[in-house]
């Protein structure tokens, strides 16, 4: 039993979930089979609906990995939502700005800049946090605010497409990162960067320096690691991975910034890192699962005429199972309930 | 009281500052220096209430990141039960209810299961925002209207300050005595004293017979009806009716106020005050149309104020010692 538990959580977590959430749509009057059906259906049944799963997971894995690594150093990333779109904006002003460029330097540099920017917002709130003591958990949530009414403002002025709606124009064919069949690449740049991220984290210094910061900073300081350094560097590589996200979503998705671009992914980001328990290869699968989710919602929606919205309360069950210590403790031993804490509190600096 | 001054100089400094630039720009015009003020106090009413949940959960301990959920919840069962009934009494009943259950669902993931807090927390948020979102059903109104204004005699003819504090909704005044309230629980009384202690050292407060479990449970709880009144305000003496997302941010803008404030209920009337005084005075720039064109800007200005206030003045904001961590007795 022991071994299996690494496995073994997560799946008796969805099971007891999807169980559940089967009560919930009983209870409200739909049928469970049906609409579970319709899940599958609109996710998994065929090429182009897998291909969409793994659409929507691509930035769910990029957003899982912002907070997942903010989370190690021991920083509360909420702000993945306005450094995703800042990231999205960026990228689409690169994707139409230029033509005539060729594919293989319009793509990777539109990502780029998209990324960078989205580095840039989040070092923002990592600055404030090293060098004036602003609490990262309210800046990240003010520049939240703050990015999407910026966004706005660049859709509707500078970067503005012809017409009534605040919209960029389409980025250049040249710009975009296409489908393979109906297998979308970003998927295998949202895979990288886990990879990437773990071998930041587990083999090079300064992944060893972020892990000390989020284990025990005042230890970490004694050790002679610049705390303020790695918080800067910490929010910007999470700011990056966010606003990868945002420029996949613009380049590989919707082909343009527009308003509404992937709103909520603030949430889902921080089920995703707590779902892998801030893992940077378990958040594939953790985004794998969502993604799914919220491709089956509109078949769902259509075929079984119930409301997506229960894939939230099914997600929140979820995370309630697996991150939580209740499975552990109804199905393991009450020491190794002791584990589960993965984030940091307020108070270490 | 005088070390309270002391203490939030800064908070009052930025406050007089801020009514001195509110008569200035209205030209001494009264109406409309009156009109933002007492748009500064609506918006800052559910910051107060969330943000004094908040001060509960930390004092005793423990991280609260789930007072949007809260608040969202509390607002749609309020209204719900509102719609239902036709008594808004019933309505804000109802939402401190399911204030106070998730209060206690949180201490029972963080107290008695020792889970991380902050996941916890954002269970709440998902929970709330999907139940919300899969129950709603459009079209309900309130049978009863919104809360009915109460103006409080001749203190409401005063100039000024009567029209801004004494003609409000019930749950406006409410906030304002359960501000003072919560500074005397917290404060003046043992169980405030407790309560600091458990927040500080548990173990210490354990060892002079005080239950951490206890302790955290109750203020969770609490804290849960201060939530589930907010959320109540929005639905029920705000709005007049229930939205999707209805929250949009304020139970985490109310982290923000409570830390702003230093973990003290008046320094966070101070705190929700000046948000809601940024928050007001973009409405009435948008509605005298300065910046008309880019209307972007002025959305941004509460904000950005609240980041500038945060890193240019308050620094360093030191939590209670023992928040975040589950306490197990060993």
């Amino acid at each position: 039993m022991r071994m299996l538990k690494p496995v073994a959580v997560p799946l008796i977590a969805v099971g007891l979930a999807l169980g559940i959430g089967a009560i919930i749509l009983a209870v409200s009057g739909a049928n469970p089979i049906e609409a579970y059906g319709a899940l599958i259906d609109g996710s998994l049944s065929s090429q182009k609906t897998v291909g969409r799963t793994l659409e929507k997971a691509t930035p769910l894995i990029m957003g899982g990995l912002a907070v997942a690594l903010a989370f190690r150093a021991g920083l509360f990333n909420i702000g993945g939502q306005g450094q995703l779109v800042v990231g999205g904006i960026f990228s689409a002003a690169v994707g139409f700005g230029f033509e005539g460029l060729p594919w293989i330097i319009h793509a990777p540099m539109a990502l780029a800049v998209g990324a960078l920017a989205g580095a840039a917002w989040g070092s923002i709130a990592g600055i404030l946090k090293a060098t004036r003591g602003a609490h990262e958990v309210i800046t990240t949530i003010m520049l939240n605010f703050v990015a999407l009414n910026l966004t706005d403002w660049l859709a509707s002025n500078p970067w503005k497409d012809e017409g009534i709606l605040s919209r960029t124009p389409a980025v250049e064919e040249s710009a975009l990162i296409p489908l393979w069949g109906s297998f979308p690449t970003g998927f295998l740049v949202a895979v990288a960067a886990s990879i990437g991220c773990w071998y930041l984290l587990e083999r090079t210094n300064l992944g060893f320096e972020i892990r000390s910061v989020g284990l025990n900073g005042d230890a970490a300081r004694y050790a002679g690691i610049s705390v303020q350094r790695i918080i800067i560097a910490t929010m910007a590589i999470s700011g990056l991975l966010a606003g990868a996200g945002g420029a996949i979503e613009t380049q590989g998705v919707i082909g343009r910034y527009e308003p509404g671009f992937n709103a909520g992914l603030g949430f889902n980001g921080i089920t995703i890192a707590l779902l892998a328990r801030n893992h940077p290869l378990g958040v594939i699968p953790a985004a794998l699962l969502i993604g799914a989710m919220e491709a089956g919602g509109s078949m769902m929606q259509f075929n079984a005429d119930v409301a997506p919205e229960i894939t939230d309360i099914i997600e929140a069950l979820m995370l309630l199972f697996v991150a939580t210590p209740i499975v552990v403790r109804w199905f393991f031993s009450r020491q190794e309930a002791a584990e589960v804490s993965v984030t940091a509190g307020w108070g270490s600096s | 009281m005088s070390d309270l001054f002391i203490r939030f100089r800064w908070v009052i400094l930025t406050i007089l500052v801020f009514v001195f630039v509110t008569l200035f720009t209205a030209e001494f015009q009264q109406a409309q220096t009156t009109a933002v003020l007492a748009s500064a106090l609506r918006q800052s009413t559910p910051l107060v209430f969330g943000a004094l949940c908040g001060v509960m959960c930390e004092r005793s301990g423990v991280v609260n990141i789930g007072i949007e959920g809260q608040m969202l919840l509390s607002a749609f069962v309020g209204f719900m039960v509102a719609s239902a009934t036709g008594s808004l009494i019933a309505g804000i009943l109802a939402g401190m209810a399911t204030g106070a259950l998730m209060g206690a669902g949180l201490a029972g993931l963080s107290v008695t299961l020792q889970g991380d807090q902050i996941i916890a927390g954002t269970v709440l948020n998902i929970a709330a925002f999907g139940i919300s979102s899969y129950f709603f059903q459009q079209g309900l109104t309130l049978p009863s209207g919104k809360t009915p204004q109460v103006s409080l005699g001749p203190l409401a003819d005063l100039p000024v300050i009567g029209r801004v504090f004494f003609i409000n909704r019930p749950l406006t005044y409410l906030s304002l005595i359960l501000i003072w309230v919560v500074w005397f629980v917290l404060f003046r009384t043992r169980w405030g004293l407790w309560t600091r202690s458990v927040g500080e050292v548990p173990s210490a407060a354990e060892t002079v017979g005080i239950s951490v479990a206890r302790v955290r449970y109750t203020n969770l709880i609490a804290g849960g009806c201060l939530a589930g009144l907010g959320g109540a305000y929005l639905s029920l003496e705000a709005v007049g009716s229930f939205e999707r997302m209805m929250t949009n941010g304020r139970g985490f803008v109310a982290l923000a106020v409570m830390i702003f404030g230093r973990w003290n209920p008046i320094g966070i009337w101070g705190a929700a005050l000046l948000f809601g005084y940024a928050s007001a005075v973009q409405t009435q720039l948008q509605f005298r149309g300065w910046l008309a064109d880019d209307p972007q800007f002025i959305g941004m200005i509460p904000y950005v104020v609240c980041i500038v206030v945060l890193a240019g003045f308050v620094g360093r904001a030191r939590p209670p010692a023992a928040v975040g961590q589950p306490y197990s007795r060993e």
